[in-house]
């Protein structure tokens, strides 16, 4: 009896497809620590297939990972990284460089997906993801609205759909404070074209593009849900399901839910456009991200050998077919969809937004942003006071983390 | 009791305590005096990164840790003083605030306005779960036997929730569309919105650890009431005292170490008040000392943490904390050299 209750869960645990779709089987235990969204489940699952294989898909990552990559031996052999985790694992030197590995294995990557730093491959992204503009089509269509490509025109458009009152709040937006708000901040002032630091590691927040983002920011919020300072991307999400907003720039990851029969009820109703510009002829105010794997230096040859091979079986095109609207691949094989329209359009648009710093000093910034911009949201303290603040913060964090003298 | 058998009793905890609580301390203690920061340096990196269609690659002047011999990235310590201090308490723009006459911009300094609330927050619940601790205990005593059990099991139950949760399930309540703010809305007709601005926030935290902590108070204070001398009780009856003149007289002198006692727990408990801020996702609006700390020492994508200035806003919390307890510690003191107990 005991027998059979273990047999049915080894069975269980490999699931129903277990070994069939990998091509070989894997000798060498592997493990995997990532972040948990749609995009990375789909990719551990295929790996899995080939066995031996354990993953942990924790959005808790960011700060599991460094830790985890310093030990010797390292605790997970894989990593997945977007640009804007990558940096501490780079700066510890934790992670090895792939060139050979991808000579050997990587013959379906494309070389757009492979990340070089000083011409040494140090990870292979899989998607990208930046915000675009999502918004209720029969909403606008009924309202006699063009698709907002400013966000001027966002602000015109959410003040005739709140006049007519067909939702709850015209916007929402992830200014939930911290991490999402200062994520925010950033898309609207590479809209109106500022730059985060000057020459010398100083901050160049505190300047007409930063009073301009901050502007807009509060002028938007107008439309919003007045508790939008606890909303998160998940909440933007569910307020879109629930059909209680019209529009918002909110994550390509997140299109996928939109046509989810089982907790949508707008499926078919939501489109996807380019993140608005900030200003006129501007870039669309937003920032580049890409999601990859990495591999860990503080393992053996033969590991990162076994480790690379699996990673690039749960990469392949035959995952993306599976998946495909799960996220914007880069994989040879993803054909994209509507979903995706908004996402590409962004990416794709000339000039072309730039992709999020991968550095010390911007994981400093952001961290100040999160923390001082909802003071001025908020109306505790104006805009150029809160600038100044932004700027004082930084400078204190960036000469105790000692990337300014 | 022989020296013997009382050290035998006595240090296996006084060596937990020295080991979980005086070393620790000592050593944030020491973290809070220094800063310790990898060693950096400049230099050109070229980085190609993926658009949809091409790839992108900009070279530019990064500045990145040097990473010595042993695989590890080479740091320095060095001892500041109170600089991390400084940092925290940023007293230059508490003057100036001061000097200028407008003492209100001292809010906007993170430490006084986690300072401002973690106080208010302290103080204001303090008599309330005093209070509502002690009528719960008086009307569950003055409750039939055959219910007691019942009673006692149900105003026990928020005390047994995580706060955490317990926090969460307020927030899930009140926010914008949460069964209560429902209900709330369709009774008054307006739109209700707590979370968005300060102030009811800060009310549904004081009524949440009022919620949670009351319970705490009402054992404590049955226990207490079981033991209020009766033939006391009976001569103020007999004196003709009202229920209000022997509650005031008889039973609260009685109960007066126990208020005490109580209230030297919920001052060290509230004024490291975290899980509210959490659950109610009320960064924006207030911020605790812990919360403070704790944002400190949490690493930013980047995988910086400002470990000194964590441990020095955790020390300012630690001397805040002495200095509350110290009028009601005096107070039992003076009661245990008085020996009337």
């Amino acid at each position: 009896m005991f027998k059979k209750f273990l047999l049915a869960g080894v069975v269980s645990l490999m699931g129903s497809t277990a070994f069939a779709a990998c091509s070989y089987e894997n000798e060498t235990e592997v493990k995997m620590l990532s972040a948990g969204f749609e995009a990375w489940k789909a990719v551990t699952d295929a790996m899995a297939e080939c066995g031996n294989f354990q993953a942990e898909l924790d959005q808790e990552f960011r700060t599991k990972q460094p830790a985890a990559f310093e030990a010797n031996p390292s605790l997970y052999h894989l990593g997945g990284v977007s640009n804007g985790t990558i940096t501490p694992l780079l700066n510890a030197g934790t992670i090895r460089p792939l060139d050979d590995l991808v000579e050997k294995y990587g013959q379906n990557l494309k070389p757009n997906q492979l990340i070089r730093i000083n011409g040494q491959i140090m990870a292979v992204a899989m998607m990208v993801n930046t915000q675009h503009l999502m918004y209720r089509e029969d909403v606008l269509s009924d309202l006699g609205i063009e698709t907002p490509t400013t966000w001027d025109e966002m602000l015109a458009a959410a003040a005739k759909i709140e006049e007519a009152g067909v939702v709850d709040h015209a916007l929402g937006a992830t200014l939930k404070s911290g991490w999402n708000l200062a994520q925010d901040f950033n898309n609207m002032y590479v809209g109106f074209g500022g730059e985060f630091f000057n020459e010398d590691n100083t901050t160049a927040v505190n300047g007409e593009a930063g009073m301009k983002a901050l502007e807009m920011i509060k002028a938007s919020m107008e439309y919003m849900d007045p508790e939008v300072l606890v909303s998160d991307s998940t909440y933007v999400q569910q307020q879109f399901q629930q059909g209680k907003i019209a529009m918002a720039n909110l994550w390509a990851s997140r299109a996928a839910a939109m046509n989810d029969e089982a907790e949508s009820q707008v499926v078919g109703k939501v489109k996807m456009a380019a993140a608005p510009a900030a200003m006129e002829g501007g870039i669309p105010a937003t920032t580049l991200w890409w999601d990859g794997i990495v591999v860990a230096a503080n393992i053996s040859d033969e590991e990162a050998d076994a480790a690379f091979r699996l990673a690039m079986e749960g990469i392949d095109s035959e995952t993306v077919k599976a998946n495909n609207d799960a996220a914007i691949w880069l994989i040879e094989g993803y054909e994209p969809t509507d979903l995706a329209a908004g996402a590409i359009a962004t990416a794709t648009a000339q000039p072309a937004p730039p992709a999020y710093p991968s550095t010390s000093q911007m994981g400093l910034l952001h961290t100040v942003l999160g923390n001082e911009v909802p003071a001025f949201l908020t109306g505790e303290r104006d805009a150029a006071a809160t600038l100044v603040a932004i700027e004082e913060g930084y400078t204190t964090a960036a000469k105790e983390a000692g990337v300014l003298e | 009791m022989k020296f013997k058998t009382f050290a035998a009793f006595v240090g296996p905890s006084v060596f937990m305590m020295i080991l979980f609580i005086a070393l620790p301390l000592v050593s944030v203690l020491i973290q809070s005096f220094q800063i310790t920061q990898p060693v950096m340096e400049r230099i050109e990196v070229e980085t190609c990164t993926p658009g949809f269609l091409t790839q992108t690659c900009v070279t530019e002047i990064k500045t990145v840790p040097i990473i010595g011999d042993d695989g590890k990235t080479v740091t320095t310590t060095e001892w500041t003083g109170f600089e991390s201090y400084r940092n925290v308490l940023q007293m230059d723009k508490f003057w100036a605030a001061i000097s200028n006459g407008t003492p209100g911009e001292i809010l906007q300094i993170d430490f006084w306005k986690a300072l401002r609330f973690t106080l208010m927050f302290t103080l204001v619940t303090l008599p309330l779960v005093i209070g509502v601790g002690l009528l719960i205990a008086l009307t569950v005593n003055n409750a039939v036997r055959a219910v007691r059990g019942p009673v006692i099991f149900i105003s026990l139950l928020p005390f047994i929730i995580t706060p955490v949760i317990g926090s969460l399930s307020i927030y899930w309540l009140f926010v914008g569309d949460g069964i209560l703010t429902s209900m709330m809305e369709r009774w008054s007709g307006q739109n209700i919105s707590m979370f968005a601005q300060a102030w009811t926030v800060e009310l549904l935290m004081y009524f949440y650890r009022v919620w949670h902590v009351a319970p705490f108070a009402f054992v404590i204070f049955y226990a207490g009431l079981q033991s209020v001398n009766m033939d006391t009780l009976e001569s103020a009856v007999i004196d003709g005292a009202s229920r209000f003149e022997r509650l005031r007289h008889v039973v609260i002198p009685h109960l007066m170490p126990l208020i005490i006692f109580i209230s030297l727990i919920h001052l060290m408990d509230c004024y490291r008040v975290f899980e509210e801020i959490v659950g109610f996702r009320a960064e924006a609006h207030v911020k605790s000392l812990q919360w403070l700390t704790y944002d400190f020492l949490r690493p930013d994508d980047a995988g910086n943490r400002a470990i000194s200035r964590a441990s020095a806003s955790a020390m300012l919390t630690m001397i805040g904390i002495v200095f509350l307890l110290i009028l009601p510690l005096r107070r039992t003191w003076r009661d245990h050299k008085g020996g009337s107990h």
